[in-house]
């Protein structure tokens, strides 16, 4: 108890951002196995996860970095169907958690080449220009990926941007990537513990280098650019780490995504993908980790719980954003907020808990 | 920093609005297009019941009623309602039907498939469109429910043996177009004008490709668009035109090939136009010159003024309770729900099974059956899951259907 009162204020927020994923785990687990959980819920678990690890890592980039990045869901697809193509070809016939992984480090290497890419010219840039470029890139990933015809036999790889005909796969051969339709087929390999690990190593990755040198060097780029350039600090490099880590977990969660159906299309990863995970992000708090896992999981679930409104689902939904989105930002909002904490705080159960809110904050 | 993404997220937001007709899936767009929807559409619940005294059999449903695709996604709820209503007003087998929204996404059809699940569904009639559908269809497999698709049209979709298909596949149809052009002799020299980033217009291309060159037909022009790009067919048109094409053959949805015939009309094209289902409900838009679609050809399974009483009852009743002239998609789910009754009466299906012991049942009923519907005569299942009626081809004179 004494360690955990000494402890760094930064490290024992961090574990208990930890125990909430496991918690979470924890208690689904437990309602899975005594059988209380819906069909529907347990469908969810898994794109839990996805967005959780995409919201995580895009906060890396928009609230840690202080960089735009309008092309997320562009990583993701890179990682979904390199992974994809993997899993297909190799990872099958090698006991599935495996196949998994190699998947996935397959998935996060290749978005993070392209988040290199992107990076090198772009980053070195002042302004927004990353959100311009990254736009762009989530829109051509699409249309390519679109457009893509693979096949494989005892050749080897089959590529084509025509059709399927112009594969000229031999006898027994197996169109993969088939243009539009994309993936079809797959075996599904992506589980609930396997999210799980996957949001654990995201969040290891993203607060320890938050926490880092690293991270200071690359928060102080956000704050002041002019100074932490003054001090010495590489102001590309950081950049570039942030961003190609932001890019690999994105594609790792692509993966997770990919291998959760059966079916794989590239329509999918569209710019309306990369917002809804911006959403998340705004709505969790900018540069708040633990906002960003909270804000994924409800603002996922939310419009299947709504499905009883019928019509008026989407119409409540995006209300429902608009009224969090006043109620954390607007300062009218937050000052009532303090007022009303005010006076709760008169009352004796409040009273504990605004004295551990107050102390938690003067050490902020 | 704050002020350029609020900014980014302002601008987003008008252009999602905007350009609601696309495909949707976050918050912002997809309430445009679920209220632009509601206030067009027919009575759209987006869960509907049909009365169920007692023991009814539960057929789940999924579609887009919202979204892009919103229009065939309550067509085939519509048409399916209207059915489930007759059977039950007959007395007998009884249904109760439950529709879920999927938005034309793959991964939300998923959750609406789990939902139905929660639900009890026992038999499962969709999914309307493609690319949900192959997702679903493998998860169906593996929980073994029967699943038989109005309008998803792919060959994919029915790879398992549990999925049937009520409209043509994809490449039947692009086989269908090839032969009828060149049997009729209605033209030697084709262009082609076709949405590459879509599933059904890349597949009917595909085959067509292959059928008219085994057909001695010549392909002169073969132009793509994207669901991105489809506003400005400019381009597309000039090359057909100068290819000196005598024959457009347009394997899309009627929203763009409107378009297109209109830019052909202002350049002068006068190629014969040629398309396939997807066509059906070029007459139907809002506001659109009609005069500029005489001599259009379709291969459609149904068209609504057909003079055969059935069809007349359908539509009578559709336009009565929805207020809408049905389309093909709505006749497809009308006749897949007398397919699903057929086949329950012909393996003796009870409401009181589970859905693994009806699913069982139902694949081998299926190829036994022969249904008079609204989309063919004498439809007969392989056990492949794909559906054997004949392609009707109807042109369009003096805004109506007419069959050739």
């Amino acid at each position: 108890m004494n360690s955990l009162k000494t402890m760094k204020k930064s490290t024992r927020s961090n574990l208990v951002t930890y125990g909430i994923v496991i918690g979470f785990y924890v208690v689904m687990q437990l309602l899975v196995s005594g059988g209380m959980l819906s069909n529907s819920m347990q469908g969810m678990l898994v794109p839990i996860c996805t967005y959780v690890v995409l919201a995580v890592s895009l906060n890396l980039t928009v609230g840690i970095l202080g960089e735009l990045s309008l092309g997320h869901a562009g990583f993701m697809s890179a990682g979904a169907f390199s992974g994809a193509v993997f899993w297909v070809i190799a990872g099958v016939n090698m006991p599935a958690p495996l196949g998994l992984a190699l998947a996935m480090l397959i998935g996060g290497v290749v978005a993070g080449v392209f988040g290199f890419v992107i990076g090198i010219p772009v980053l070195r840039l002042r302004g927004d220009y990353l959100a311009i470029v990254t736009l762009a890139f989530g829109e051509i990933i699409k249309n390519v990926l679109n457009a893509i015809y693979l096949g494989w036999d005892s050749n080897g790889l089959h590529f084509s941007l025509s059709d399927s005909a112009a594969l000229n796969l031999e006898e027994g051969g197996e169109v993969i990537i088939n243009g539009a339709i994309g993936i079809t087929g797959m075996k599904k390999a992506s589980t609930f513990t396997a999210g799980i690990i996957l949001v654990l190593l995201t969040l290891f990755v993203v607060l320890n280098l938050v926490n880092s040198r690293a991270g200071r060097a690359i928060m102080s780029i956000r704050d002041n650019r002019i100074a932490a350039e003054a001090t010495g600090i590489n102001v590309t490099k950081y950049k570039l780490m942030a961003f190609i880590t932001s890019a690999f977990l994105a594609g790792m969660a692509g993966v997770l995504y990919a291998l959760n159906m059966s079916a794989l299309a590239a329509r999918k990863f569209d710019y309306n993908t990369s917002i809804l995970v911006l959403v998340f992000v705004v709505l969790g708090g900018i540069g708040n980790i633990r906002g960003s896992i909270i804000a994924a999981a409800v603002l996922y679930v939310l419009p299947e719980m709504l499905r009883g409104l019928n019509d008026y689902r989407m119409l409540i939904y995006a209300i429902i954003l608009i009224v969090v989105m006043i109620f954390n930002q607007s300062p009218q909002v937050v000052a009532w907020r303090a007022q009303v904490w005010e006076k709760l705080s008169t009352i004796g159960f409040f009273q504990k808990l605004a004295k551990l809110k107050k102390q938690s904050k003067g050490e902020a | 920093m704050k002020k350029a993404l609020s900014l980014v997220l302002a601008a987003a937001m008008a252009f999602s609005f905007a350009a609601c007709g696309g495909s949707t899936s976050t918050a912002g767009t997809s309430a445009a297009g679920s209220s632009g929807t509601a206030s067009t559409g027919a009575a759209s619940a987006g869960t509907s019941t049909g009365s169920a005294s007692g023991a009814a059999i539960k057929i789940g449903g999924i579609g887009p009623l919202t979204g892009g695709a919103a229009i065939y996604g309550n067509a085939v709820m519509n048409g399916a309602k209207l059915a489930v209503e007759e059977i039950n007003a007959q007395g007998g087998l009884q249904f109760e039907l439950n529709f879920q929204d999927d938005e034309n996404d793959s991964e939300k059809a998923l959750n609406a498939y789990n939902t139905l699940k929660d639900w009890g569904m026992q038999v499962l009639l969709g999914t309307v469109t493609t690319q949900p559908c192959l997702t679903i269809a493998p998860e169906t497999a593996s929980d073994n429910i029967f699943l038989l698709t109005p309008s998803a049209s792919a060959t994919e979709v029915i790879q398992e043996d549990n999925a049937f298909q009520v409209c043509f596949t994809d490449p039947n149809q692009g086989v269908a177009s090839a032969d009828y052009i060149a049997d009729n002799g209605l033209a030697t020299k084709i262009a082609i004008i076709y949405d590459s980033s879509d599933a059904y217009s890349s597949g009917i291309r595909e085959k067509f490709v292959e059928e008219a060159a085994a057909k001695g037909l010549e392909i002169v022009a073969d132009e793509a668009f994207t669901s991105d790009n489809k506003t400005d067919f400019s381009v597309q048109v000039q090359k057909a035109k100068s290819s000196g094409a005598e024959l457009v053959f347009l394997p899309i949805y009627y929203s763009e090939a409107n378009l297109i015939i209109q830019e052909m009309n202002r350049q002068g094209c006068t190629a014969q136009v040629f398309g396939c289902d997807g066509l059906d409900g070029l007459l139907t838009i809002d506001g659109a010159d009609t005069s500029l679609f005489e001599g259009v050809m379709l291969l459609t399974p149904f068209a609504a003024d057909a003079q055969d009483e059935k069809t007349q009852n359908f539509v009578a009743k559709y336009q009565e309770q929805f207020g809408d002239i049905p389309n093909q998609f709505a006749a497809d789910a009308y006749d897949g729900v007398y397919a699903i009754l057929a086949a329950c009466e012909q393996a003796g299906v009870t409401a009181d099974m589970d859905a693994s012991t009806i699913c069982d049942m139902l694949k081998g009923a299926m190829p036994q059956i022969t249904l008079d519907g609204l989309t063919g005569d004498g439809m007969k299942w392989e056990a492949t899951g794909e559906v054997n009626k004949a392609p009707r081809a109807v042109k369009i004179v003096n805004g109506a259907y007419s069959a050739m």
